[in-house]
């Protein structure tokens, strides 16, 4: 009873090579059109007195039949006698390379055409690249319009050995070259007795030939968490983290960390509707899950499990892009990246070079991309994120950028750039993956404690009023029954810090054990009300590593001081320090890090 | 429910579901529209799959007053009894003016444009009375909340007709609800336009890639209760594609029950045929469809 599954294949190409003309062959010669549709068009060409073309029969549009080409991917559907096929025709005018990528994006395979008269032309080598960026591994290259050389061998050989050469510079191996006639019909879903010399496949019988996509289930455990969900109505009470499985496998009762947050919990179920009840998802599936404990974790990070090989995390990286935004791609500007469900702002850090994809590969240095252009660069983003190399998992190593509302880019990582706090996000994941912990979860202590574990983290210059703003707070909290510590830099300095005394006072070292007694601290339940010198960006970025998964707000203290992002409160140290601490108090309960026990 | 039957609806299905919950996400004021027809059953049902057996989407039908009976009774017993926030909207001025088709004052084109695409619009941006379900008495009352709708999800497919295979998942409209075809985003690995200028707002296509037939084998394999219209009630006619009775007509058919549907769409006497074959403005003008999507005719 069931059919096999549609196979999704795009065809590409320069302009005027015939990709319509191929598709309409295709459609016809496959009887995969509606009943009546091909005499219509032969009929309605004969009224208008002009010769019919297969092309005609996509022309579903008409402004696209008024422009005389393919603006948008238009979707068809045949069937050869193994499987029923979407045919997506991408548009060959630059103008709309960005149809050609979503059309292209959507493929298993792809065909991509050449015309014998013309030769290889700049689209053909563009759409070549692009074609090994969007990751398509299974590419038939099509030799159109063979009529119009007399369907010479060496022709043929001739386009088949300069393209082959391009194509092995991008590491991609064509699975065959065909030689064809779209209009005159040949070998497009029989061999061609107009070229005997010819012994390959034609293009039905290597469209039959393809695979279908393997999906990653080898590979490490990857996911997404696109949305935790808890719909309280008819007194539902499950608590589900939702995704869909982009590589690996996960099962009941597997330990998973949510990166960058490194927060742990165990599959307590898997849930569904109207389906039979599972044990374990593989790649591709929607799924949603309930956890063993209840932990806070957010859209956009990256499920993983603790006993396979963990992906990247950092805030920079080398990317191969490509660029279709009407403005171009510059640096010192904000964007906002998406890769998966995760989105945070980002920019354009360097650029490596430029290459040019629709001529001969050669590399141009510059200092911004523009539209259609082909890039290697570095990007930085604001938070870290965690992402797979093309070279691992290619699902988890995509990523696109986006200018002004649209989609401007979309590019591959192939490096995780060290940064300054680089070394310290790796320590921060070992430590969650090997920190022994009892049968008291942080939620049983705060459950019992009523508040949230946080790190207060109040800087300012040295000699500032930070210090007894941090003590100020400390009391505060204590006496409204809170559990917390205050804890200033100089206090870690005479204690475990004695053995690098020599160092500089704000060296990265007494940063890091600053943040990792704090740690300690909040992990045993407790708000930590700490105080230190103005830290460097670079040393807040590592602070927030090491404190999390707990929390960290910093607050600045300073005379008039005016907004920095990095800073969750600024605190003018000229006010009295009762109405800071009310702010502070304030903010903490908005936080719902404190329930303000006298409301 | 039999899984192993159409297996290769698992992808589908997967695909639909994430870019429901996509949509869930990152619109605030998001509707998904329900004409009581088999592609928008099948998508409020793939809602039901995202979240859970919930249906945390508020559904809009375009109530033309010239739908088939069984449709609106239909509606109203799953609306209840899948608790959903059912809302209607409708051009009660026209209809009220007897400015319509089967009133004898305009051809179907216009009527359609009035009856549908006017009442839709002015329903999504709020202009326009909403008529919300009550849960408690069964009726409907005037839905007080006039926010516009910023994301609306349609169950329109690719292969219905040559215009919807241009359409991406998550296609732009502007303030006047057009559609810029060949200026359109671009859509690659997932990842879809869900930021937007202030004013206009974005249909998003969850089926897409779903054809007639998949249609009909998910509504097999998850046992979808869908409106009788669509099987032979023993006179050999049933409809096909459902809309307004003056305008809709059935086809000859003897396919009393989903899984003959299926044998008759896969290789019986319908594979060849178009399904809105039967729909008759669509023959009145060469581009109807489009004109009328571009101004926001579903």
């Amino acid at each position: 009873m069931a059919t096999s599954n549609t196979f999704k294949i795009v065809i590409v190409g320069h302009v005027d090579h015939g990709k319509s003309t191929i598709i309409g062959r295709l459609l016809a010669d496959t009887g995969s059109l509606p009943e009546g549709k091909l005499e219509a068009v032969k009929a309605n060409c004969e009224r208008n007195s002009k010769p019919f073309e297969y092309a005609f029969l996509l022309d579903a549009l008409k402004d696209e039949q008024a422009q005389g080409i393919t603006i948008d991917m238009a979707r068809c559907f045949f069937k050869s006698d193994k499987r029923d096929y979407i045919l997506i025709d991408a548009p060959g005018h630059i103008e709309f390379l960005k149809n050609m990528v979503t059309g292209a994006a959507r493929a298993e395979a792809a065909l991509l055409v050449i015309d014998a008269k013309e030769g290889v032309q700049e689209n053909s080598r563009r759409h070549g690249y692009l074609l090994s960026m969007l990751g398509i591994k299974q590419v038939a290259v099509v030799i159109n319009k063979m009529d119009l050389v007399d369907y010479s061998e060496s022709v043929f050989n001739q386009i088949v050995s300069e393209y082959s050469a391009f194509l092995k510079e991008l590491d991609v191996e064509p699975t065959s070259f065909i030689p064809i006639s779209a209009f005159m019909g040949e070998n497009i879903v029989k061999p061609s007795n107009a070229m005997s010399w010819f012994k390959g496949q034609n293009i039905l019988s290597t469209l039959d030939g393809f695979t279908a996509e393997e999906k990653a289930a080898e590979q490490p455990f990857r996911m997404f968490l696109q949305d935790v969900y808890k719909f309280t109505a008819d007194g539902d009470d499950r608590r589900i983290s939702a995704g869909r499985v982009e590589s690996g496998q996960l099962s009941n009762g597997q330990e998973v960390i949510f990166l960058p947050s490194k927060k742990k919990t165990n599959v307590l179920r898997f849930e569904g509707f109207n389906e039979d009840s599972y044990e374990t998802v593989k790649p591709g599936k929607s799924t949603g899950f309930q956890m063993s404990e209840q932990i806070y974790v957010k859209r956009g990070e990256l499920v993983c499990r603790t006993d396979q090989v963990l992906p990247q995390v950092s805030r920079r990286f080398r990317a191969n892009i490509f660029w279709m935004g009407r403005e171009p791609f510059v640096p010192n500007k904000d964007y906002i990246i998406k890769i998966g469900t995760e989105k945070v702002t980002g920019r354009l850090a360097r650029v490596n070079l430029v290459i040019n994809a629709g001529e001969d590969l050669s590399k141009v240095e510059k200092a911004q991309i523009e539209r259609h252009e082909v890039a290697e660069c570095i990007i930085e983003t604001r938070k870290p994120i965690a992402f797979d190399l093309n070279t691992d998992i290619e699902a988890t190593s995509r990523f696109v950028i986006v200018d002004d509302y649209d989609i401007s880019g979309g590019g591959i990582i192939r490096e995780s750039m060290e940064t300054d706090s680089s070394a310290y996000v790796e320590e921060s994941i070992q430590r969650e993956l090997r920190f022994e912990r009892s049968q008291i979860s942080n939620l049983i202590r705060r459950e019992r404690y009523r508040q949230k574990p946080a790190l207060v983290l109040f800087c300012g210059a040295k000699g500032a009023d930070h210090k007894n703003l941090a003590k100020a707070l400390e009391e505060s909290l204590f006496n409204s029954g809170h559990l917390v510590y205050f804890i200033g830099m100089g206090n870690v300095k005479y204690s475990v810090d004695r053995d690098i005394s020599m160092l500089d006072d704000q060296s990265n070292e007494h940063i890091r054990r600053f943040s990792e007694v704090a740690y300690l601290m909040m992990d045993a339940g407790l708000i930590v009300a700490g105080s230190m010198q103005t830290p460097t960006d670079d040393q807040i970025r590592l602070i927030e590593s090491l404190i999390s998964p707990h929390e960290v707000l910093f607050v600045r203290v300073d005379q008039k001081p005016n907004s920095v992002p990095q800073y969750e409160m600024m605190l003018d140290s000229e006010v009295e320090i009762k109405t800071n601490l009310v702010r502070v108090r304030n903010r903490l309960n908005e936080l719902k890090i404190t329930t303000d026990i006298n409301e | 429910m039999n899984k192993e039957l159409y297996p290769h609806l698992d992808e589908l299905e997967n695909q639909s579901m994430y870019i429901i919950r996509e949509a869930y996400n990152q619109f605030k004021n998001l509707a998904m529209l329900w004409s009581i027809g088999k592609d928008s059953t099948v998508l409020l049902w793939l809602t039901r799959k995202a979240f859970f057996g919930h249906v945390p989407i508020p559904l809009v039908h375009i109530d033309t007053s010239y739908k088939i009976p069984e449709m609106i009774e239909y509606r109203n017993k799953f609306a209840l009894e899948w608790k959903l926030t059912m809302i209607y909207g409708q051009n009660q001025q026209a209809l009220k003016d007897k400015q319509t088709f089967p009133d004898g004052a305009i051809d179907r084109i216009a009527c359609c444009k009035a009856l549908k695409t006017d009442a839709l619009r002015n329903t999504l941006s709020g202009s326009w009375d909403r008529f919300r379900l009550n849960h408690d008495t069964g009726t409907y009352d005037v839905d007080s909340n006039r926010e516009p709708f910023t994301g609306v999800i349609v169950g329109a497919r690719a292969d219905e007709e040559g215009s919807r295979s241009k359409e991406r998942y998550f296609s732009p409209r502007d303030k006047n609800s057009d559609w810029n075809i060949g200026d359109q985003p671009p859509e690659l690995w997932n990842q879809y336009k869900t930021e937007f200028a202030p004013g206009t707002h974005v249909r998003v296509h969850p089926l897409l890639d779903w054809t007639e037939l998949n249609i009909w084998e998910y509504i097999h394999r998850e046992q979808i209760p869908i409106v009788s219209l669509y099987f032979n009630q023993g006179d050999g006619k049933r409809y096909r594609s459902l809309g307004c009775y003056p305008c809709t007509s059935p086809v000859e058919s003897d396919a009393t029950s989903v899984e003959e549907i299926v044998e008759e769409l896969r290789s019986g006497k319908f594979s060849n045929i178009a399904e809105r074959s039967g729909r008759e403005q669509d023959k009145e003008d060469g581009g109807g469809l489009e004109t009328l999507r571009r101004e926001g005719y579903m």
